[in-house]
């Protein structure tokens, strides 16, 4: 009797969507001293608590190359790829770009656009994944808190990717 | 008659790889999971104890088919026939999943002649007919064989997975070209269709020779044909199971079936 009520009100609750909030990341690209360097290929993507996937956020690959020739290597971000990529179609508007340079990147992620719109408020992992020809491959994720405002929080890799920095503003 | 006798039993092993004591039959993708618009693999096919260590003989590629994520039947190119290995490429493209399958049968039948034992091998269309006036003693035993690997562009599809409901075949529940370390793959073992209960089925990982045990696993399927492997360690996987059926019960012959896949495992 009372089970059902309660129930019904939490499925409403984890359904209604936060608003008017940005997903602000930050993403260091370290800089490699090697003879041969390449800018690595970087995904973006969310995930629930049980590891499934929201949507990506952002890819960047060679998008200069002829022919989509670029696209070849996606896979090498072999996790965002089996989650993700496998199914995009890319280039995606608002979503794929150029491979960036070395340095800290500041990407801001409007609620009201792509995988944001309309995401239940609620605990997810922001995931970014960095693969290097002629390199190595890293994935670096991040917990936070969609529905309220949520304090920068960071974490580190140790090789293709620095510190990568999340924060939720309403 | 010493002599002819053994090079009919040589022959036999050459042409029977799959034979249960012989070498293993296996065919190695340069890649199973391909992004890009289109997108090439090359596949080196061969017979040794060691699973994708060309030091033995190469693979007869006769019954080749490689089949599209739309059904169709695409040839292979640069077809090649070195020493220890075949080798072919697959051009992919078309998104989905390509089976490449290696599919061969044959019959063997063995005779007493003059008070010796004798064997031959051809095609089951001209048993009995072909042997010798006098032959007693006669067991004929058919063989079907199919030897498999796959490799997706893309978004896996399933279409490729349709059995043909001839010998033994895969039906996968877990896709082969998404297998993970860390994630269970369970597969179902088809029988002329029918799901194969109590089988062993081999599961031998590639590299064997920079290791010092090879690290072989048996896995067992279940009542409804299903067997699962938990993946370890990434790298290249042959999986291989038979099934022998004695002669009886509406069959006229014995019936050997034979099963073979390469599964890539990604960290």
């Amino acid at each position: 009797m009372r089970v059902l009520p309660l129930a019904l009100a939490a499925a409403g609750a984890a359904a209604s969507p936060a608003m008017a909030a940005d997903l602000n990341v930050s993403v260091e690209i370290p800089r490699i001293a090697t003879a041969s360097y390449h800018r690595p290929y970087v995904a973006v993507w969310i995930e629930r608590a049980d590891r499934t996937s929201v949507g990506t956020l952002a890819v960047w690959y060679d998008t200069a190359l002829p022919a989509g020739e670029g696209k070849d290597w996606l896979k090498d971000m072999r996790t965002w790829w089996r989650r993700e990529g496998r199914a995009m179609t890319l280039p995606a508007d608002g979503v794929s770009s150029a491979t960036r340079a070395p340095g800290r990147h500041s990407l801001t992620f409007s609620g009201s656009r792509g995988a944001l719109r309309n995401l239940p408020a609620g605990q997810y992992t922001l995931v970014v994944e960095a693969a290097r020809e002629l390199g190595g491959r890293e994935e670096v994720r991040v917990p936070f808190r969609w529905g309220a405002a949520s304090p920068a929080a960071t974490q580190r890799g140790s090789s293709e990717l620095g510190a990568v920095t999340v924060s939720v503003t309403r | 008659m010493k002599k002819t006798v053994f090079a009919l039993a040589a022959l036999a092993v050459v042409a029977a790889p799959l034979a249960a004591q012989a070498h293993r039959a296996w065919m190695a993708p340069s890649s199973t999971v391909l992004s890009g618009s289109d997108g090439w693999i090359s596949v080196d096919a061969g017979m040794s104890n060691g699973v994708f260590i060309p030091d033995h003989a190469a693979m007869r590629l006769d019954g080749l088919i490689i089949t599209a994520p739309d059904g169709s039947v695409v040839s292979a190119e640069n077809e090649h026939r070195a020493r220890y290995r075949s080798t072919f490429d697959v051009h992919l493209t078309q998104p989905g999943t390509y089976k490449i399958a290696n599919v061969s049968s044959g019959f063997f039948a063995s005779y007493t002649l003059d008070g010796e034992r004798q064997r031959w091998r051809g095609a089951a269309s001209d048993f009995p007919a072909a042997l010798p006036e006098g032959a007693t003693e006669i067991e004929g035993t058919e063989n079907a064989n199919r030897i498999e690997t796959f490799a997706t562009l893309g978004a896996p599809t399933r279409t490729v997975f349709e059995p043909t409901g001839d010998g033994l075949e895969l039906a996968p529940v877990t896709h082969p070209n998404d297998l993970i370390v860390g994630e269970p793959g369970e597969f179902r073992l088809l029988n002329d269709g029918v799901p194969a209960a109590g089988v062993e089925v081999t599961v031998a990982r590639g590299g064997s020779r920079y290791r010092d045990n090879p690290g072989d696993m048996t896995v067992t399927t279940d009542a409804d044909g299903l067997f699962r492997i938990e993946w370890t360690e990434a790298g290249l996987y042959w999986i291989n199971a038979s099934v022998r059926t004695p002669a009886g019960e509406g069959r006229a012959h014995a019936r050997n079936v034979q099963y073979t896949a390469t599964f890539e495992v990604l960290p």
